[in-house]
């Protein structure tokens, strides 16, 4: 649906984004991942066809962005970071505006007006002037807008930013009830957005294409240690979570435990052990033979937090490291 | 062109549900009436002198008032005109609007000449509201009305094209002040250019004098239709589109 090769942006003394490639296949939801100032927008204003790469090629839809740049908007939807509102217009004034530019006419363009309302839970301001929407009405309309000529890819730039986070999980749904039908590609600075909202991440950095695959494969991939939780509990009262710790640590191929959570007779640790080195089946044969229960023994998964740190910036480094414990609790 | 008259609309909408249209054209019938009024009493303070003096009074209203009111029509509306266009492109720029209508399927002249259009139909309808003062002409004397209609014509051509100068002002900058503040000392100097030649019968002078926009106005005013005059207004207002044009496309690779 989308394919973007050696994709490049100059302006006149910065490289916004620098040789870019990666495609995005029909129904897909993407996340767009990178630090402030990566180059998120301007790929995006590129595919929008709002400005021409300076290099390379992309096609939306099968539609060259610098040749066919009518044909390639026709079949884009694209929500800005602010959304684009005439605040001095109504809502549904708006939406028929927007409709009408995208080529809707008549009674189809009734009919997208009233579904995208209903869509996008914009119906109850429908006769409001924009400039009094609050900034999650305001996202929304422009969402509703970005949808009304029903799209095959959908643009979105940080749809999140700004909300409140009840306002941001109905965002996120939305969005996600809105694959399938539409390829969608999101950009987004947080993570958990992307976990939760994102089947594919492409992360780039100052202009350069970090890295593109699937959630869990980058996931995988970033694991540098293998790190494993393990939740104990005691099956009679005997229970002192560090003689555990001590009795874990003399596992051949542990490196490191930490303990993660205590309570009167269970306590989770956190395992780390060399990578390629099988530990499990020894945690759990001690486990087992000391009378212990093993309530559950998982990979413990690394955050896209940290795979992002790590990807984007050695700087961060310490940061990611600090931040690990909240993140995998 | 249906696109073209899409943007017009939205962009008549935006005019007249905000303030900004309505104020304008309550000045604009403020300044008018008061000039009208004033050429009135002087006229009829001239031809009752006259009459006492027991000479014929001069009934030519159309060369009196007419003539006069509508140069000054011309003049006031270099002072409206900035006011008009000014917020065309600076005011999607600054909203971020610009980024809806350069990413929907919609040509940039399309835009350009919706908004452009717009803008003139405000002028126009701005300077139809003169015309009511002219109805009391109409009603006590017996004017000519051609010379009026052509002399109309005129000034909604003149405003036409000092409007495509504003639109091309317009998207030069985010900020409507400098958009109106630059358009209003462009109008200005094509306004004066003219004067160069009172003094400097020199060939650059000439040049000069024959862009200035008020030279244009003069047959128009005598109600000339003069086509000389006409193809200039005409290329005033394809060059301001086309500078339009191209600024847009400008920001496309530079921005």
């Amino acid at each position: 649906m989308i394919t973007v090769h050696d994709l490049t942006k100059k302006y006149a003394r910065t490289t916004a984004v620098d040789h870019i490639s990666f495609s995005v296949s029909k129904g897909q939801i993407v996340g767009f991942l990178g630090p402030n100032g990566a180059g998120k927008t301007t790929t995006m204003r590129m595919l929008t066809c709002f400005f021409p790469p300076t290099a390379g090629e992309a096609t939306v839809a099968g539609f060259d962005v610098l040749t066919q740049p009518l044909e390639a908007r026709r079949h884009i939807g694209y929500l800005p970071e602010t959304p684009p509102l005439y605040l001095e217009m109504e809502t549904v004034d708006y939406l028929r505006f927007v409709g009408q530019l995208k080529g809707l006419s008549g009674e189809e363009l009734n009919r997208r007006v009233a579904f995208v309302c209903e869509r996008c839970a914009v119906g109850d301001v429908k006769h409001k002037l924009m400039g009094k929407l609050s900034k999650g009405y305001r996202q929304r309309v422009g969402l509703a807008q970005a949808i009304i000529h029903n799209p095959d890819v959908l643009i979105l730039d940080e749809p999140t930013a700004g909300l409140d986070p009840r306002q941001i999980i109905e965002t996120r749904e939305l969005i996600r009830s809105l694959a399938g039908e539409h390829t969608i590609i999101l950009s987004t600075h947080i993570l958990p957005e992307v976990e939760q909202t994102c089947e594919q991440v492409i992360i780039i950095n100052k202009g350069k294409l970090v890295a593109t695959d699937s959630v869990e494969n980058l996931q995988a991939r970033f694991r540098g240690v293998e790190s494993i939780l393990i939740d104990i509990a005691a099956r009679t009262g005997a229970f002192s979570a560090p003689s555990i710790q001590e009795r874990l640590e003399q596992v051949a191929g542990v490196s490191r435990v930490v303990c993660r959570d205590q309570q009167a007779n269970a306590a989770v640790f956190e395992v780390e052990s060399d990578k390629g080195r099988l530990v499990r089946g020894d945690l759990a044969r001690l486990v087992v033979e000391a009378g212990w229960d093993l309530n559950e023994l998982r990979p413990a998964a690394m955050s896209l937090e940290e795979i992002f740190l790590q990807l984007t910036g050695a700087e961060s480094a310490a940061a990611s490291t600090s931040a690990t414990p909240e993140n995998n609790a | 062109m249906r696109n073209a008259w899409i943007v017009c609309r939205r962009e008549l909408g935006s005019y007249f549900t905000s303030p900004v249209a309505w104020l304008l054209v309550t000045l604009y019938s403020l300044i008018f009436g008061y000039f009208f009024w004033v050429y009135l009493q002087s006229f009829l303070l001239q031809s009752m002198e006259l009459q006492m003096m027991g000479r014929i009074a001069p009934t030519n209203i159309n060369e009196e008032i007419i003539r006069p009111l509508l140069a000054n029509a011309s003049f006031i509306g270099i002072f409206f005109i900035p006011l008009i266009s000014m917020r065309l492109f600076a005011e999607e720029k600054r909203n971020g609007t610009i980024e809806l209508l350069t990413t929907s399927p919609v040509r940039d002249m399309e835009v350009i000449l919706g908004k452009w259009f717009a803008a003139t139909i405000l002028y126009c309808w701005l300077v139809f509201y003169s015309g009511i003062s002219f109805c009391f002409l109409f009603i006590y004397g017996h004017p000519d009305w051609r010379p009026l209609a052509i002399a109309y014509l005129g000034i909604v051509l003149q405003g036409a094209a000092l409007l495509a100068l504003g639109t091309f002002i317009s998207t030069l900058t985010r900020n409507q002040i400098i958009a109106g503040a630059g358009t209003f000392a462009a109008c200005l100097l094509l306004w004066v250019f003219s004067w160069v030649s009172s003094f400097n019968p020199a060939g650059w002078a000439q040049v000069l004098a024959y862009l200035s926009i008020i030279t244009h106005f003069e047959s128009f005013g005598r109600g000339v239709l003069s086509s000389k005059d006409s193809i200039y207004y005409l290329s005033v207002i394809f060059m301001g589109l086309f500078l339009t044009a191209r600024s847009l496309e400008s920001l496309r690779w530079r921005s």
